[in-house]
């Protein structure tokens, strides 16, 4: 199979506006007639569940929670980027294309990430009508902000909630639909595999949580909104149920899954303090705007911050990259972190953090300037550490956050099965090897308020549908195989517990998947990863039944997802023989310890196509052409 | 510094909605001072399902304080007695050795138990269906600039949009109303001028809602503004009421 992106000829700046021409309309009376599931309810689900529904079409919603409400775009801090250039210092849509793809280190699909920052005024407009607090000036018109990684000022923001007031926007325009009977809400159900008929999406098999029966629900397509897989390193910022299990089942039935290795490791989150912790919190990299990052100078100085004078300090950030400094992007500013604790600086109890001060931008503003950018922030990290950030530095240290790679893709944001389409983080397209902050947001609402209301369409005008109903022999089987890997791991009554597994993947992942590689660790934690597998299904302890709301049995199924899921990151990350944004492979670095591409050979999106279960996958490659942005080294000097 | 404390929990076992709950209790041994509420939870059930018992179900996810998954009763305090703050933002480090801590899912007649701490709140879901947005559909939204928002509204709007649904309002009102909640959001739309043209039929509608969902009014006893992780005040059920009134006798809508 070749893979065709079906990117729009012309130049980059029409190719959007000629596709949307050259696609096809769904006549409105007839939108009724399609039924469309959306699964995930977070700002790509939501925003696309209900502008499907205000279309006319039948949309069927899914949510893990017990409220679409509660996805974990919920949590996003930072802001939205938006090319809207009203302070004048210079912004444009050319200009969020350019830093988006330079930002992503060269591994994004340039016609994909110009459309996004096309639509991203668009969505600003949107969210300020819905009614979306953002942060504004005295004369009552929006404030932006600069954001890590942007040399200009063109971040939205909502305190440091914007998350959460977006995403409450998009789940109020979905609960508009709900009450207008468009929108079908299934809360507390996790899909558990997708339902493919001759080569069609037509539907999904979920479990209800509450009763744990399994469903079948039909449909012409399906929508994926079900975000990242950041949690196979156990620990990471993603939320406790976010999981690869809807991304992992669609890869298994055909879809092909795009730079898995892409992971985003983001600089500034509460450093890990026990073996029983269950997640990391990230401090906002907004924190990095007036917060100093810096070590001892010496290794192993074990004095209290504030006995370190001045001369025996080194910020490390502003001295290395001077026109950036504490600005540089996540994956700088993480490697960079990681590099002064290996050579002994790292400061805290476990010697893995630096610190992230504010002395300085207090003394500068006042405490009340600080208290009203950082207030919730800052009482948020005493709330956890119980040390407080006005007096004594912050400590940081990286955590995983985001995951760049996922479904691949083509320009209608349809996967390589018909009828599957995947949005937000779940898909691969837009960020490349790494991710700017306050572009998350943005691309979620963009895939889902302005793009997939047009793709979509052209898909179903363009397409026939035999009409399958639940008893077809598809959904039988799916749901068959469904309820043998339940049955499996409830039967297993072995002597570890899920998480158990599941730290311990997370270890082996972290050491050496993590935020920095090398083929030896790799090939070792492959090993490792297939070892643990097997004693996963021999040794697991499921406890409880299957109709039953059953918290540890959701689990199992998700860290089974995991367990394989994890071979398949290694793998990519082992194929993928150059550094690049969040893929630092020791072995290829410049001279100053930055990423080293090799554009000959890897200037390409690797999408794995499942070969069998126990087989090699299949390596597909996209070509990435750049016609309009120039390769270069990034540099952030 | 960390340090280690052993616990004594009283913790509310119920099998579904028809089952009878009752106290069960359970050690919480070598506890670390740094693990936050829900981190003391996960190492209690870690340890009953080795011993070959069920685990105790409750609702979590982000665990920073803001998706309002999470949320319990701790010793009669909804989210545990310290202010403005989530259970899971809640850090062992407030407890003390040997102390004893009764363990409850929120109460209300409109949120019924699912199982154990677990109960279902969709019934704010249906009370923000009845009213909790604006009419914008995608697509028709004007210039963002285009409507000044003089930034002491926005901040109101901000305070009372911060809600993050977790019901803890609900929970320790003794007449289990929805006011804050339902305040909260009206507050937020009432308050900037995109949301005025719905402004008298929301309050009204989602009032309603709250009302038919089966949630009690409020006399205030500002139980709710005490234990409200978000600290959202009960300014905004005076404004509430305020809306209401004016979507009663003077709107034209009414």
């Amino acid at each position: 199979m070749r893979l065709d992106a079906k990117i729009p000829a012309g130049p980059v700046t029409q190719k959007w506006d000629r596709h949307r021409f050259e696609l096809k309309l769904v006549n409105p009376a007839n939108k009724r007639r399609y039924d469309i599931l959306v699964v995930g309810t977070g700002l790509a689900g939501a925003s696309a569940s209900a502008s499907l529904a205000e279309l006319g079409y039948n949309v069927k919603t899914f949510c893990i929670h017990d409220s679409p409400r509660r996805a974990h775009s919920i949590a996003a801090q930072g802001g939205i980027n938006a090319a809207k250039n009203y302070p004048n210092d210079g912004d444009s849509i050319w200009r969020l294309f350019y830093d988006t793809v330079k930002g992503g280190d060269f591994r994004a699909r340039e016609a994909n990430v110009f459309r996004l920052a096309q639509v991203s005024n668009l969505i600003i407009d949107q969210c300020v009508a819905q009614g979306i607090p953002f942060a504004r000036e005295y004369g009552g018109l929006l404030d932006n902000r600069s954001f890590g990684g942007a040399q200009l000022s063109r971040t939205f923001y909502a305190r440091g909630q914007t998350g959460q007031q977006l995403l409450l926007g998009a789940y109020s325009a979905l609960m508009r639909q709900v009450a207008a009977g468009k929108v079908r809400l299934f809360p507390r159900r996790e899909m558990l595999d997708l339902v493919v008929v001759n080569g069609q999406t037509r539907g999904i098999v979920a479990r209800n949580l509450v009763s744990g029966e399994i469903e079948r629900h039909e449909g012409h397509a399906v929508v994926l909104c079900t975000g990242g897989y950041g949690n196979v390193y156990f620990l990471s910022t993603n939320a406790k149920a976010c999981n690869v299990t809807a991304t992992f089942r669609a890869y298994k039935r055909g879809a092909f899954f795009a730079n898995p290795c892409f992971t985003q490791i983001h600089p500034t989150c509460i450093p890990v303090h026990g073996t029983y912790q269950s997640k990391l919190t990230l401090m906002s990299e907004s924190l990095r705007n007036d917060g100093r990052v810096w070590v001892p100078q010496n290794a192993g100085d074990q004095r209290p911050a504030k006995q370190i004078p001045e001369a025996e300090r080194d910020y490390f950030l502003e001295r290395k990259y001077p026109s950036f400094g504490n600005l540089v992007p996540r994956d700088v500013a993480s490697r960079n972190a990681k590099e002064q604790c290996d050579q002994g600086k790292g400061v805290g109890e476990t010697g893995l953090a630096v610190y992230l001060d504010f002395a300085d931008a207090i003394r500068r503003d006042g405490r009340a300037a600080i208290h009203k950018k950082y207030g919730n922030l800052f009482q948020m990290y005493e709330k956890i550490t119980g040390e407080d950030p006005y007096e004594t530095p912050m400590m940081i240290y990286p955590a995983v956050h985001y995951t760049m790679g996922g479904l691949w893709v083509d320009y209608n944001l349809m996967s390589t099965i018909d009828g599957l389409f995947v949005l937000g983080e779940a898909n691969f397209s837009d960020h490349g090897a790494n991710r700017l902050g306050a572009s998350a947001l943005m691309q979620g609402l963009a895939d889902g308020y302005f793009v997939i209301p047009y793709t979509i369409g052209g898909y179903l005008a363009g397409s026939r549908f035999p009409e399958v109903t639940p008893d077809h022999p598809a959904f039988a089987e799916t749901e068959r195989q469904v309820q043998a890997q339940i049955a499996k791991l409830l039967s297993i009554r072995g002597r570890r517990t899920v998480d158990d597994f599941h730290r311990q993947l997370g270890l082996i992942m972290w050491d050496h998947c993590g935020m920095s590689r090398n083929n030896a660790g790799l090939e070792k934690a492959r090993g490792k990863v297939q070892e643990l597998r097997e004693e996963f299904w021999k040794n697991v302890l499921v406890p409880g039944g299957e109709r039953d709301f059953n918290q540890s049995l959701e689990k199992a199924g998700r860290v089974a997802d995991f367990l394989e899921f994890a071979e398949l990151m290694i793998v990519d990350a082992l194929a993928r023989q150059e550094s690049c944004g969040g893929h630092f492979n020791e072995a290829f670095q410049t001279e100053e310890n930055e990423a080293q591409r090799d554009d000959a050979n890897f200037c390409h999106v690797a999408a794995w196509e499942f070969a069998g279960d126990g087989r090699a996958p299949n390596f597909h490659k996209e070509p990435l052409v750049f016609e309009n942005v120039h390769l270069t080294q990034r540099s952030y000097k | 510094m960390s340090k280690s404390i052993s616990l004594t929990l009283k913790i509310w076992r119920q099998s579904g909605f028809q089952g009878q709950g009752r106290f069960e209790i359970y050690p919480a041994k070598d506890i670390s001072s740094d693990m936050s509420f829900l981190e003391m939870l996960d190492v209690v059930n870690e340890r009953l399902i080795l011993e070959g018992h069920e685990p105790v179900a409750f609702d979590h996810d982000c665990r920073e304080g803001i998706c309002g998954s999470c949320g319990t009763m701790v010793n009669g305090r909804a989210h545990g007695s310290l202010k403005g703050t989530t259970l899971c933002q809640l850090h062992m480090r407030h407890f003390a050795d040997g102390d004893t801590l009764v363990i409850e899912p929120f109460r209300a007649r409109a949120f019924p138990v699912i199982k154990d701490l677990v109960v279902d709140r969709s019934a704010f879901d249906r009370i923000i269906q009845a009213g909790g947005y604006i009419s914008v559909n995608t697509g028709s939204a004007p210039e963002a600039n285009s409507l000044p928002v003089p930034p002491a509204d926005a901040e109101r709007a901000m305070d009372a949009a911060a809600c993050i649904g977790c019901g803890a309002c609900v929970a320790s009102c003794p007449n289990a109303s929805a006011m804050l909640f339902v305040s909260a959001k009206v507050s937020q739309f009432a308050l900037l001028p995109h949301g005025r043209p719905e402004a008298a039929r929301r309050s009204r509608d989602m009032v309603r809602a709250m009302d038919g969902c089966g949630f009690g009014n409020c006399s205030n006893h500002r139980e709710c503004e005490k234990t409200c992780p978000k600290e959202i005040s009960i300014v905004n059920i005076a404004r509430l009421n305020r809306e209401y009134y004016k979507a009663s006798f003077i709107s034209p809508e009414s």
